[in-house]
């Protein structure tokens, strides 16, 4: 099997900026992306929110599409051909694409829902046609011309980056030569009501790994890399932004929606994945945290990290403190992110940290830091039904 | 390619529960096709049966007897395909979205809602940690489950692994896809390609699978795949179909039967009859959407269908598509299903023993 994967190319648009340089920008100025709803009418309007801030309206014209497609398709699209635009490879190379998401059409669908219930005449049935997940991926795929392999993922909030692990390994098995993988997720009130029924949406803007935290705000966006095989990259003479040294993907097995209290599952798959990368925990030089705000998660998570690392903890953040749980986006956005962090030799704040979690040994980072030597990152995404995924970066 | 179905499990619109051979499959008369739900109460707990909604029951009802004919206590990974995903529970809770003005909602259907929810309560049930995955690629869910399962097995020859596809049809998922002018009525889904005028009727099915890399006691090996997204000609397709007979070694004349995955609709079918023409005039021609109706993951039901009868050599009645008999035993078998003419995809199976 192929030994390793490389990392070429990224896109990404959320709450924080559309492109790499915003996204930097804005964790550098500590500026987040968090506000209060405006992208649709709800009696939830006073909720804060990580949108991009853009309609669909806006968001076609600047792709130049007609106005008929469903958000996460036009996030989707936007962060895919960001990645892809400087992608200059010959044709000859088996590319696939591979894309998480939780609510596919949704958007749309909850319209049309809306209009069925209430026998509106002027429903039109062809709207559902883009409801399922796989039809997001499919517009991204034919929108980039992509034809080899077309997956999506959905396993709730891990989505994103088990699809970068299952491209990962169609590359490894020598099944395609390129694949960009990650995700997307629009807001939709499918999802804002379904966390306000759940009782973790904070009222105010969230504060992931404190002690008064309150829950997690949703966000919205899309992350993609590009990844190669190493016979790509030597032919091509392409650099590597860095590689994908391991992964792993396990189940909390505990409950639907809470995670165990010692973090079962999340404690196995960054066990798993470091074991995969070969690296000691000590090796590790920052963590992606899933950190959503919500008091179950990042007790869990932090416990899990705290038993795996020990006393060696590596500086750790919660990027969601910027742009809110995007979901099934989230995982591809923040892998960017750890690119970026190895790249950059940056790691980013968390915001609003205040005080240290009782149950805590450590404190997240607080302050935007560069000119550090960054040769590992580890990011974490759980989700629903005990889904638990960590993926490590590290340096060429 | 060393994988081998040590365990099936399926809940279909036929019979064959238990994985009993069943010679007369059961038609339909309003084009709408639903699973016969056994009596789960006396392998799964009651109260557990209660709170499922049925994409939950069937997907773990198949799960649990692929389990139990592999002899598996607990799987190494548990990969999920589902096209739709929990449609009822995503109905359920937009409906009441709506009905109470996004105020006072029960959060158990959006819960339920996720994807994943399947293989997640197969996990919960079994406290199996391992590997979990949930693919929703429309008609190549399923598909994409297989080939994750496959490439497991590559990278730990020693594990076990539990893989199906599963999609429910809601009363308002049925009314949706009808008004698409998708589905058309049907006074008789057996006989729905011996019928002149016919269009596709809706289906729904649970099928999971148990594979590993020893061929004792097997149901079938599974010896290529491959799937094809918006395919631009049969050639393609035939290109791909010769790429995985010569991997396999096997020959196209030693294909002793083919499943076709058409669908009624003449929209839909019509590279499947191009590629159908270029098989051996040797090989046996059977259909089965007649059987199970279409959906995404109808390929699973198809894998399920063609495993009982490589292992236990029957052949039920409706799904050949002449009336030849067949000389030989069956040893071979293809599956070429495709889905609203987007997502085709090739399966070849040998008998084991």
């Amino acid at each position: 099997m192929e030994s390793k994967v490389n990392v070429i190319g990224m896109g990404v648009i959320s709450a924080i900026g559309n492109s790499v340089d915003q996204s930097i920008t804005s964790f550098e100025s500590h500026t987040s992306g968090i506000s209060p709803l405006t992208l649709f009418d709800t009696v939830h309007r006073y909720l804060p929110v990580g949108e991009v801030r853009y309609s669909n309206a806006q968001l076609s014209d600047m792709l130049g599409m007609e106005k008929k497609f469903n958000r996460s398709t036009l996030l989707g699209i936007y962060a895919a051909r960001q990645a892809w635009r400087e992608l200059n490879i010959s044709k000859k190379w088996r590319t696939g694409i591979v894309s998480g998401t939780t609510v596919g059409g949704m958007d749309i669908t909850e319209d049309l829902f809306r209009k069925y219930k209430t026998q509106d005449p002027t429903i039109d049935y062809h709207d559902i046609r883009d409801h399922e997940c796989g039809s997001v991926t499919e517009r991204i795929a034919d929108d980039l011309g992509i034809r080899n392999t077309v997956a999506t993922i959905n396993t709730a909030c891990s989505s994103s980056v088990n699809s970068i692990i299952y491209a990962s390994r169609l590359i490894k098995h020598g099944l395609l030569d390129v694949a960009i993988a990650g995700g997307v997720d629009a807001l939709t009130k499918f999802t804002l009501n379904g966390f306000n029924s759940l009782m973790i949406l904070d009222k105010q803007p969230c504060r992931p790994f404190d002690e008064t935290r309150n829950g997690l705000n949703l966000g919205e966006g899309a992350g993609f890399l590009i990844l190669v095989s190493e016979k790509v990259l030597k032919e091509e003479s392409l650099n590597p932004l860095c590689q994908i040294a391991g992964y792993a993907n396990t189940n909390d097995a505990f409950h639907q929606t809470a995670s165990s209290p010692d973090g079962r599952g999340s404690y196995l798959s960054m066990e798993q994945a470091l074991k995969i990368s070969r690296l000691a925990t000590s090796e590790i030089d920052y963590i992606n945290l899933h950190g959503t705000g919500t008091r179950n998660n990042d007790s869990s998570e932090g416990i899990a990290v705290q038993r795996l690392f020990k006393d060696t903890i590596p500086p750790s953040s919660s990027t969601k403190s910027f742009t809110g749980h995007t979901l099934g986006a989230s995982g591809g956005m923040e892998a960017v992110f750890s690119v970026l962090s190895i790249m950059q030799g940056c790691v980013f704040p968390n915001l609003r940290f205040t005080s240290r979690m009782t149950e805590l040994k450590f404190d997240p980072v607080v302050e935007f830091k560069r000119g550090l030597n960054i040769n590992h990152v580890m990011s974490n995404s759980f989700g629903f039904g005990g889904s638990c995924s960590s993926i490590i970066f590290s340096k060429t | 390619m060393k994988a081998y179905i040590k365990g099936i499990g399926s809940i279909s619109p036929q019979p064959g529960f238990g994985n009993e051979p069943f010679h007369a499959p059961v038609t339909y008369s309003e084009g709408v096709l639903r699973c016969i739900e056994p009596d789960y109460s006396t392998w799964i707990d009651q109260r557990a049966i209660r709170r499922m909604s049925k994409i939950i029951r069937i997907g773990v009802a198949a799960a649990t007897l692929a389990l139990k004919e592999a002899g598996i206590e607990k799987p190494d990974a548990i990969i999920t395909g589902t096209g739709f995903g929990c449609v009822e529970d995503t109905g359920t809770f937009l409906d009441k979205l709506i009905e109470n003005n996004e105020e006072a909602l029960n959060p158990t259907p959006f819960i339920q809602s996720t994807h994943n929810t399947i293989g997640s309560q197969i996990a919960l049930l079994l406290q199996c940690v391992g590997y979990n995955q949930t693919y929703s690629q429309r008609g190549l869910s399923f598909e994409c489950a297989l080939q994750d399962a496959l490439m497991m097995l590559v990278e730990n020859p020693e594990n076990n692994i539990l893989f199906g596809g599963v999609d429910e049809i809601s009363d308002v998922s049925a009314d949706f896809l009808k008004k698409l002018d998708l589905f058309s009525d049907c006074a008789d889904s057996l006989g729905l390609f011996s019928q002149k005028q016919h269009g596709m009727i809706h289906g729904e099915g649970s099928a999971f699978f148990v594979i590993n890399s020893s061929p004792s006691n097997a149901w079938a090996q599974i010896a290529g795949m491959a799937s094809i997204y918006k395919p631009q000609s049969a050639s393609e397709i035939v290109q791909q179909l010769n790429d995985l007979l010569n991997k396999a070694s096997v020959s196209v004349e030693d294909v002793n039967l083919v499943f076709l995955g058409k669908c009624g609709d003449d929209r839909y079918d019509y590279l499947i009859h191009e590629v159908s023409n270029s098989l051996s005039h040797r090989t046996r021609k059977a259909v089965f959407k007649n059987l199970c109706g279409e959906y995404s993951n109808a390929s699973s039901f198809a894998l399920w269908l063609a495993a009982m009868m490589l292992k236990k050599g029957f052949v039920p009645d409706g799904i050949l598509t002449e009336e030849k008999n067949i000389a030989k035993p069956i040893k071979v078998i293809l599956i070429y299903n495709q889905y609203l003419n987007q997502h085709h995809s090739l399966l070849l199976l040998k008998a084991c023993g």
